[in-house]
């Protein structure tokens, strides 16, 4: 039972951490970190999934989070008719087009009958011609649909569904962008791997700060519907005024901590569902599979396992958490930002979170979610007390002590690599070594 | 003389920018597939090594600058160069001895060693905003064309005319005599061609008493000079900008695949055909095909196959295509 100890002794850490934080700097900053710790500890689970259970590299999670953020987009905003009427008919028309190129390519590769080069050459020309016609019908179509209003919508808008949807929806449509790549890239050297993730993700937030007539690209997307009551009418309705006199509660500060909450309780339920489940799978027969795949790939060859076909598999399975992940950030943030999505800061934030918690151990992947978050937001304020505590012998004045305080925030990438390399060294197992 | 006027466009557009960008990658996928090749792992930190180089050659050419250097017509950081090349090598070392070394010895999977790399960028990439900030810094003084489109204009009266800039003839020129110093140094010296023997097959070029330590010294002082030429000519042309060298990850890895990695020569036509193709993708050829075609043909649209923010994700489809259809490359990588 000491395994039990330990985890709970640094679960407290955490909590006692964060107290201090809701003590000393406000509890609302207290429960927003939390909240992004949780869903940090979602996206961990899902690439430890990957790197733990199976030893598959993945450097595009960024990319995978950003299509569940598309997914939130697409599934919650209420349609915009007007630019519908416009344009919907073509993008729907080249929509299908895309289908049918899908549709041939994938029958030619499949026909034997004909050569290799002549395969590759009609594969070529269908998405050449499909191309034309994609261009041909969609260009005036987008053109007419990004200029109507482009300040306020000048794109398609959504399905005005409720946003929770999207999480499900996030999660496939990420599922289905892994199965692509690993198709093509599982199989090969691990390294390719790790390459052709990281292309992939580029080439979808390239995609989304583009093309304005599906995300409204550098404009954002604001005011996507939440499912959680808002602090306004919180503030307004009677129950709450009565509930916060009775216990003294500031009103305002109140209804935002109620609502952070709610959120908190929605994803610790996906938190707590999604943990099982991997629990589940890591004691079952299935599991046990990935893990003798993955330490011994050539005597799990020789007893009869299809390895690149599990690989795909545990592939499209973590990539499709990381998508959910992405679509409850944008729940919770609320609004699509393109350009918010950097690579230091989702895919190689979240493998210092996986290779802390320690590969291959759920707990440990939650943990280091946690704890790498609140570093992660914490570094500021404490890189700029280092900072001022360090050039206080200097004058307020002083062209160093200002340059050094003004790039303080970015203590938190030279205290990732130090973190990550410190643990990947000296306890290279991590937080819970796997298995404990 | 349509056709000299759309020729010349062509090479406006196409032809010295993208051999001037293909340097630029050529040197950045020489060191990371010399890397490869010998030490046996992806190096993600190469882009913050770059930027880290071209950031101490910036650092220099300012306090230069304040002592009132200059190189006449030629961008003064060109004299600081020799100086970030030593800084970026002294770095590269310290990341050997404390990081690398220890995954060498244990024989770790290079998998482990490449998310050691990954420390090692964030690392990097915090020191340099610590240090210069994450803001834009042009460093360019010297003269900026050689000959400019107008003057190419005058000399020969054609409509359209191609120009050079001084950063885009010293990229080139930089990078050809480089490669070909190294490829002479990789077959023609000793240590070249230990470290060759040593990339074919380790335990044959130990047993014949090669010294591992000194190969993989040399390895890091070469990668760690390419990347810091490479950074600086980058900057010099374009500007220099701390988040873009990890965008720059991805058309160096596909450079270094497409030809094979571990191949040098792979990796610098990799280089060129990665950015000629970029730019072949993404122009517009109305203007172009104006020129060419009779005027009743001549079309309305741009003519773009995409639109020119999809420049980095060419080098994507590339990477994908060479994946399916020869997965090592041109040059059947894996050895030097």
């Amino acid at each position: 039972m000491s395994y039990w100890n330990r985890r709970f002794t640094v679960f407290s850490i955490f909590f006692a951490a964060l107290f201090l934080v809701g003590f000393f700097q406000s509890w609302n900053v207290a429960f927003a970190i939390f909240n992004i710790c949780i869903i940090s500890a979602i996206m961990a689970l899902g690439v430890n999934i990957q790197v733990g259970y199976a030893g598959i590299f993945n450097a595009g999670i960024m990319g995978f989070a950003a299509i569940g953020g598309l997914a939130a987009v697409l599934i919650s905003h209420p349609p915009v008719t007007e630019t519908i009427s416009i344009g919907g008919f073509s993008i729907l028309l080249c929509g299908l087009i895309i289908g049918l190129v899908v549709a041939i390519c994938i029958l030619l590769n499949t026909r034997i009958l004909l050569s290799k080069i002549t395969r590759r050459l009609l594969i070529s020309l269908t998405i050449i011609i499909g191309l034309f016609f994609i261009n041909f019908i969609g260009s005036p179509a987008v053109e007419q649909i990004e200029a109507f209003e482009p300040a306020a919508t000048g794109f398609l808008g959504g399905f005005g569904m409720p946003i929770i949807f999207s999480w499900i929806i996030g999660a496939i449509a990420a599922g289905f962008v892994a199965w692509l790549i690993g198709k093509i890239t599982l199989g090969l050297r691990s390294d390719y791997l790790a390459i052709a993730t990281l292309g992939i993700a580029e080439t979808i937030i390239y995609i989304l700060k583009n093309e304005d007539w599906l995300t409204r690209g550098v404009k954002n997307v604001n005011a996507l519907p939440r499912p959680v009551p808002y602090e306004l009418s919180l503030q307004e309705s009677n129950w709450f005024i009565e509930f916060c006199e009775r216990y003294q509660f500031p009103l305002v500060e109140t209804s935002s901590i109620i609502v952070k909450l709610c959120y908190s309780s929605l994803f610790l339920t996906v938190l707590i569902v999604l943990f099982s489940l991997f629990e589940i799978a890591l004691k079952s027969p299935w599991g046990r599979m990935m893990r003798a795949i993955r330490d011994n790939e050539v005597s799990a060859r020789a007893m009869g396992k299809n390895i690149k076909a599990r690989h795909i598999e545990i592939f499209i399975l973590g990539s499709a958490v990381v998508g959910l992940a992405g679509a409850m950030l944008t729940t919770l943030e609320g609004q699509f930002t393109p350009i918010a999505y950097q690579p230091l800061r989702f895919t190689f934030t979240v493998w210092v979170m996986v290779i802390i918690g320690g590969t291959g151990n759920n707990y440990g992947s939650i943990i280091g979610g946690f704890l790498v978050w609140f570093l992660w937001v914490e570094a500021e304020p404490f890189g700029l007390f280092i900072v001022e505590f360090v050039t206080s012998p200097l004058s307020e004045t002083n062209s160093l002590r200002v340059h050094l305080i003004n790039n303080a925030a970015h203590m938190r990438y030279i205290m990732m690599g130090l973190l990550l390399l410190l643990v990947l060294r000296f306890s290279p197992k991590g937080i819970f070594p796997e298995g404990k | 003389m349509d056709y000299f006027n759309a020729l010349a466009l062509i090479i406006n557009f196409i032809v010295i920018p993208g051999l001037t960008y293909g340097s630029q990658l050529a040197l950045g996928a020489l060191g990371v597939t010399l890397i490869y090749a010998v030490l046996r792992f992806s190096n993600f930190a190469h882009g913050e090594l770059m930027s880290f180089g071209t950031m101490i050659c910036i650092l220099f050419t300012w306090l230069g600058q304040s002592y009132g250097f200059s190189f006449s017509f030629l961008p003064t950081a060109l004299l600081f160069v020799p100086i970030a090349v030593i800084f970026c090598v002294l770095y590269c070392i310290v990341i050997e001895k404390f990081v690398f070394s220890f995954y060498r010895r244990q024989k770790a999977d290079p998998i482990i060693t490449l998310i050691a790399s990954i420390g090692v960028m964030f690392l990097t990439a915090g020191l340099i905003r610590f240090i210069i900030g994450p803001g834009d810094q042009s460093f360019n003084d010297g003269v900026r064309f050689i000959f400019s489109v107008r003057d190419f204009k005058n000399f020969t009266g054609l409509e359209q005319g191609f120009g050079l800039k001084t950063t885009q003839a010293l990229t080139i020129g930089t990078t050809l005599f480089l490669s070909i110093s190294l490829f002479w140094f990789l077959n023609s010296t000793k240590t070249g061609k230990s470290m060759r023997a040593f990339s074919d097959n380790e335990e044959l070029a130990l047993l014949s008493g090669i010294d591992p330590n000194k190969v993989v010294l040399v390895t890091w002082i070469i990668a760690g000079s390419l990347a810091t030429f490479a950074g600086v000519l980058y900057g010099l042309d374009k500007i220099y900008k701390p988040f873009i060298f990890l965008q720059m990850l991805l058309p160096i890895f596909s450079a270094a695949i497409l030809g094979g990695v571990g191949n040098p020569i792979g990796a610098f036509i990799g280089g060129y055909i990665i950015a000629l193709s970029e730019l072949i993708v993404t122009f517009a050829y109305k203007r172009v095909l104006g020129y060419i075609l009779p005027e009743n043909l001549a079309p309305d649209s741009m003519m773009q196959f995409l639109a020119t923010d999809y420049k980095y994700a060419v080098s994507f489809i590339i990477l994908v295509i060479v994946l399916i259809i020869k997965p090592t490359g041109i040059f059947s990588g894996k050895t030097i």
